[in-house]
């Protein structure tokens, strides 16, 4: 064999390229589940509940987000069904009255300024749009963190600067400031 | 969306020089209590209240305090030009002076070539009190060690009131959605807010009043606060620094 160092280092070389490659995303993101399984899907399924029944637009034009707790405890003061998941939910924050610490994957850093209403309301944009099929999803996936900046990884999925920016030229809204999306 | 020329007036005759306007700005932008160490020269105040004299002893002494923030400089501002990052941006939209700490990298030409003076650097990461953070407005981000910031008119206020715009299904602001802090707070009503293309607007107006005056205006920056006062040698300090200056607070 000739060329035999030569495949060793070249093989060597591919098996570190693709270990590096596939690990990373791990080595770089920190992985946690959200507190509660909460299924969309149960929610807004079949004669269900609609989106703004939970994420509405507050009357001075910001976004409400998120429900809190109170929107919840209103049907689930008592538990409704049989899984798990709500008697967890149940024990574990109805009952005592905590806040449920949600992990949001759309959340900016902490310099930008987003609002939802000049898109939902004003533009008339889909959720989906933005944020995919969340609406009607039936688990939740893991919250992924960049261990480093502590940015959720989502925002690389569409929702970087140059995305909002594409965005913003398709719709043929003129040059923007740098404060208008951040603060 | 029409072009906004936002602008403020003060008028130093109505000014007391109670501070007001200097605690609500710094609550308003979440700038931090001044860490221990930190000089004069260190700590961070958009908006600054200066006593100054005409320089005269005994009953000659007379003295006025003079708000002093970002003169929103409306042409060639020396801090746009000298920025070697173009952190510094004017808002055609509304013609604020924007200062991106994003971008900054913390050289301070900027303050160096600002005539006003009006430019502040953090030497430090913004700490508080412990409880205290959770009072910051999360409509502005905290800026950190090594960039520059100075007064944006209250930009998060702006973003208020567009949205509340936005919630009312109109297109324009409603004026008084959008007041600075600093303009809130004064209990003399000294400080005046609004939109100098507007000419119905009450600093427009003010602009156009005799005995009004800006800083330095030989330099043509176009400064957008308008000072005024009924006092001759009060117009004078406008012109050029006159007497021994002293820092308040
Ligand atoms: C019962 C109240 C409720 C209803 C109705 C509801 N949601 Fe939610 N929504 C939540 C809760 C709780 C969360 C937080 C957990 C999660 O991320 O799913 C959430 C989170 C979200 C998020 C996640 C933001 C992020 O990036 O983390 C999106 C997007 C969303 N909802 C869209 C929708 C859409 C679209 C609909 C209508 C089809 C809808 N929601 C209806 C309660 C509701
Ligand atoms: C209008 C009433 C209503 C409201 C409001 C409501 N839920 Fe539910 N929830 C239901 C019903 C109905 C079920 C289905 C129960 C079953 O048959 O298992 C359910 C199921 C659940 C479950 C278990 C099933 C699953 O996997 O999601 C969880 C967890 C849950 N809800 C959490 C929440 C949270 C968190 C909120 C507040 C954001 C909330 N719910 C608000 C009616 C409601
Ligand atoms: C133009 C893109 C876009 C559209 C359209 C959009 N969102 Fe969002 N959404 C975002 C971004 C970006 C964030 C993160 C905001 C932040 O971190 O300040 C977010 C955050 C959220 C959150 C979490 C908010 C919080 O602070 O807790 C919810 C819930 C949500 N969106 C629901 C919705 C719903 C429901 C709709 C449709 C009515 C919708 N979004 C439409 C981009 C969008
Ligand atoms: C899917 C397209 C789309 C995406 C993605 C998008 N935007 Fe927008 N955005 C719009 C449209 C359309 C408008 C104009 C709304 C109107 O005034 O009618 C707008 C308006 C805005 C405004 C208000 C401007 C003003 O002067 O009132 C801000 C701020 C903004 N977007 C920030 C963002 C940020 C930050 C992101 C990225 C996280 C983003 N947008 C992503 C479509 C988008
Ligand atoms: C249309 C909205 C929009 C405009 C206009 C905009 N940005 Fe951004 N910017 C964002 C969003 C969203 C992020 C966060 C996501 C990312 O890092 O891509 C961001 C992130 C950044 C970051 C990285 C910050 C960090 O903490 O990682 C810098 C630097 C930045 N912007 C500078 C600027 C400058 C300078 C301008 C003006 C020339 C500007 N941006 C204008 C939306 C915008």
């Amino acid at each position: 064999m000739k060329h035999r160092s030569t495949y060793v280092f070249l093989s060597g070389v591919l098996i570190a390229l693709g270990a590096g490659w596939a690990g990373f995303p791990y080595a770089i993101y920190e992985s946690r589940p959200q507190p509660v399984d909460f299924s969309h899907k149960v929610h807004t399924g079949a004669g269900g509940m609609k989106c703004d029944d939970c994420h509405q637009l507050r009357p001075d034009g910001t976004f409400a987000g998120i429900p809190r707790l109170e929107k919840c405890a209103g049907c689930h003061a008592a538990a409704m069904g049989s899984t798990a998941e709500e008697k967890q939910f149940i024990d574990g924050y109805v009952t005592p009255k905590r806040e449920v610490a949600w992990s949001v994957y759309a959340r900016q850093p902490g310099n930008v300024y987003f609002p939802h209403g000049a898109h939902v309301k004003q533009a008339g944009l889909s959720c989906e749009r933005c944020h995919g099929k969340h609406g009607q999803t039936e688990t939740l996936r893991p919250y992924q963190e960049d261990r480093i900046s502590g940015y959720s990884r989502d925002i690389w999925r569409g929702l970087t600067m140059g995305d909002c920016v594409a965005c913003h030229e398709q719709h043929g809204i003129g040059q923007q400031g740098c404060l208008d999306c951040h603060k | 969306m029409t072009g906004k020329r936002y602008g403020m007036s003060i008028d130093i005759d109505r000014c007391t020089g109670c501070g007001a306007c200097m605690v609500a700005c710094a609550v308003e932008n979440n700038v931090p209590p001044a860490p221990e160490g930190a000089t004069d020269r260190k700590g961070i105040t958009w908006m600054r209240v200066f006593p100054v004299d005409n320089g005269r002893d005994g009953p000659d002494r007379k003295s006025v305090f003079v708000p002093m923030l970002c003169q929103q400089c409306g042409q060639d501002a020396p801090c746009v030009s000298v920025c070697p990052q173009q952190a510094v941006q004017v808002d055609p939209a509304t013609g604020i002076v924007g200062q991106m700490p994003e971008r900054c990298l913390g050289c301070r030409y900027c303050m160096a070539a600002c005539p006003y003076h009006a430019r502040y650097f953090n030497w430090w990461d913004p700490a508080w009190p412990a409880g205290m953070e959770k009072t910051l407005n999360p409509n502005v981000a905290p800026r950190m060690r090594g960039v520059v910031e100075k007064c944006n008119f209250c930009h998060g206020r702006w973003h208020a009131a567009k949205e509340r715009a936005v919630g009312r299904g109109a297109r324009e602001i409603d004026p008084a959605d959008y007041v600075p802090a600093c303009v809130e707070a004064c209990p003399t009503a000294a400080i005046r807010f609004g939109d100098l293309n507007d000419p119905r607007s009450p600093v427009a107006q003010a602009a156009q009043q005799s005995g009004s005056f800006r800083l330095l205006e030989k330099l043509g920056t176009e400064p957008k606060i308008y000072y005024h006062s009924a006092r001759e040698w009060v117009r004078e300090i406008g012109r050029a620094p006159a007497g021994k200056e002293q820092v308040h607070g």
